[in-house]
């Protein structure tokens, strides 16, 4: 069943995986430095910015699509760039959602040794990136696996991705768009098939993260 | 503080509550003369006729008037058959023949009764760059002029009735939308497809009442209206309860009895004039 469709299949899936390489990516080059922070630095208004980051932790991916589509709307403030239902726009949704979800999680990781990192750092008399980098390597095998926390939101959202990215086929389909649409058009067991198909790429995505935190360690 | 705070939650949940039981079940104020014995019918129907509203202005009445439930499940009409024959309705309201036919010739359904129609409009930008308004006379003339001006078109892609009678048009020459940049599967339902359109400045198939009831969001006029290839018609089937189980068949009749009774049609006759000027939905007579 899976075979008769090779090509579309195969093109579904490096759509997807760009879009979760991608927003991954920055939403950790961004998030990671701000967890750090969160923990390691003082500052007024802190008790405000981590209520504010769990609330938007909880933020709807519907709502997260809809605001990102306001914004790329042909009348919107960002209209002129012509990005709506792109493979961009949908990573700009994904990071929206998932920056949070890595602030909050590294900064829950950093806590955990944030003090003796600290008294480290005072010792050494680090400077700020030279602190940032102690606490970054230091965790880097918890790390890990707040990256593939936001991999794994990212690879299986699919409320903000169908609203921003529009579902077109050879474009902007992902995985959990298609599965929706097979989905809608009553194929219930090959939707099915594709979302073991999902399951097995996440699971190889476990797995070659293991192996490289595993060989980081060694 | 920490108190009036618990209050304040205690009296949102509360309301919440209320609210929900408000709109649940068909309430105190209706007290038909006799309960029907299994009085939930499930119907699964296609998003036009749903999302367009229709349902929800005639299914009180024949709940009110019988006392029956009525629980729509809307979906394409791909989805909405294969609820059916997973046993999962009582009966269907869909559009697109072949698959109806199919339905009920693989002993799912008991017989298809030609409800309503409508017709199918070619909806695109204001500028008409493909010159549909002047060019055309029906819907196949129309799709040669977009693939030889390769406009943008985007198409269903869902196998949803709209998408089925899409296909059927183009014929021998459905575009490839592998090769072809201007021809967009979007795979979505028709108000997202309606939305791209509008986005993109494409043309797009659309039964006529999704349009109009999404028309004032939309950057997008009617370019071709009623060709004589652009009829949609709308079926009625009750599941076969030797087929399947648990089919409330009963209340599947009642239902099709009033759909295709006299206060149903008067009330179909005058749905839309009011706000679009003309109906959106014709009786079929017998």
């Amino acid at each position: 069943m899976l075979l008769s469709m090779d090509g579309e299949i195969l093109q579904i899936i490096g759509v997807t995986l760009r879009m979760s390489f991608f927003s991954t990516t920055i939403s950790c080059l961004i998030g990671m430095p701000l967890g750090v922070i969160m923990t390691s630095s003082s500052f007024r208004g802190k008790r405000t910015i981590r209520k504010i980051i769990n609330t938007l932790m909880g933020l709807p991916p519907v709502v997260a699509g809809l605001i990102v589509y306001l914004l790329f709307t042909k009348y919107g403030p960002l209209g002129s760039f012509g990005m709506l239902f792109t493979v961009e726009v949908m990573v700009v949704a994904q990071c929206l959602l998932i920056t949070p979800v890595v602030i909050s999680l590294t900064s829950g990781v950093c806590s955990v040794n944030g003090k003796s990192l600290l008294e480290t750092a005072k010792g050494l008399s680090f400077g700020k990136i030279k602190t940032m980098r102690l606490f970054l390597s230091q965790n880097r095998i918890a790390l890990s696996s707040v990256m593939l926390t936001a991999f794994g939101r990212s690879i299986a959202e699919v409320g903000a991705v169908s609203i921003v990215g529009g579902n077109i086929q050879w474009k902007t389909r992902v995985m959990t768009t298609a599965i929706m649409l097979e989905t809608n058009k009553g194929n219930f067991e090959f939707a099915l098939a594709l979302g073991i198909v999902l399951l097995i790429i996440s699971f190889a995505v476990n797995i070659l993260a293991s192996l490289l935190t595993r060989e980081g360690e060694e | 503080m920490k108190k009036l705070l618990a209050v304040l939650l205690a009296l949102t949940m509360l309301f919440a509550f209320a609210a929900c039981g408000g709109n649940s079940a068909t309430d105190g104020n209706v007290t038909p003369d006799n309960v029907p014995a299994n009085p939930v019918i499930r119907m699964s129907t296609t998003t036009s006729v749903n999302d367009s509203g229709l349902l929800p202005y005639l299914l009180p009445a024949f709940e009110k008037a019988t006392g029956y439930t009525v629980e729509v499940q809307s979906a394409g009409t791909g989805a909405a058959i294969q609820k059916a024959v997973d046993g999962n309705a009582d009966l269907i309201l869909v559009h697109s023949k072949a698959s109806e036919e199919t339905f009920v010739n693989d002993g799912y359904g008991v017989e298809r009764i030609p409800f309503m129609y409508n017709f199918f409009v070619i909806v695109g930008p204001a500028n008409d760059p493909a010159g549909i308004k002047d060019g055309a006379e029906n819907a196949a003339e129309a799709f040669s002029k977009i693939a030889d001006t390769k406009s943008t078109f985007i198409s269903r892609g869902d196998e949803s009735g709209t998408h089925k009678a899409e296909l059927k048009i183009w014929g021998d020459n459905v575009p490839d939308s592998a090769a072809e940049q201007w021809y967009i599967n979007a795979g979505q339902g028709m108000g997202a497809c309606l939305t791209m359109a509008s986005e993109k400045g494409a043309y797009c198939l659309t039964d006529k009442a999704t349009f109009l009831s999404n028309k004032a969001e939309l950057d997008l006029e009617i370019v071709l209206a009623e060709g004589d290839d652009m009829k949609n018609t709308y079926s009625l089937i009750e599941c076969n309860p030797e087929k399947l189980d648990g089919i409330n068949i009963e209340g599947a009749k009642a239902l099709i009895e009033w759909l295709t009774g006299d206060e149903a049609s008067a009330l179909i006759a005058k749905y839309g004039e009011e706000e679009y000027g003309s109906s959106l939905f014709y009786l079929i007579k017998e």
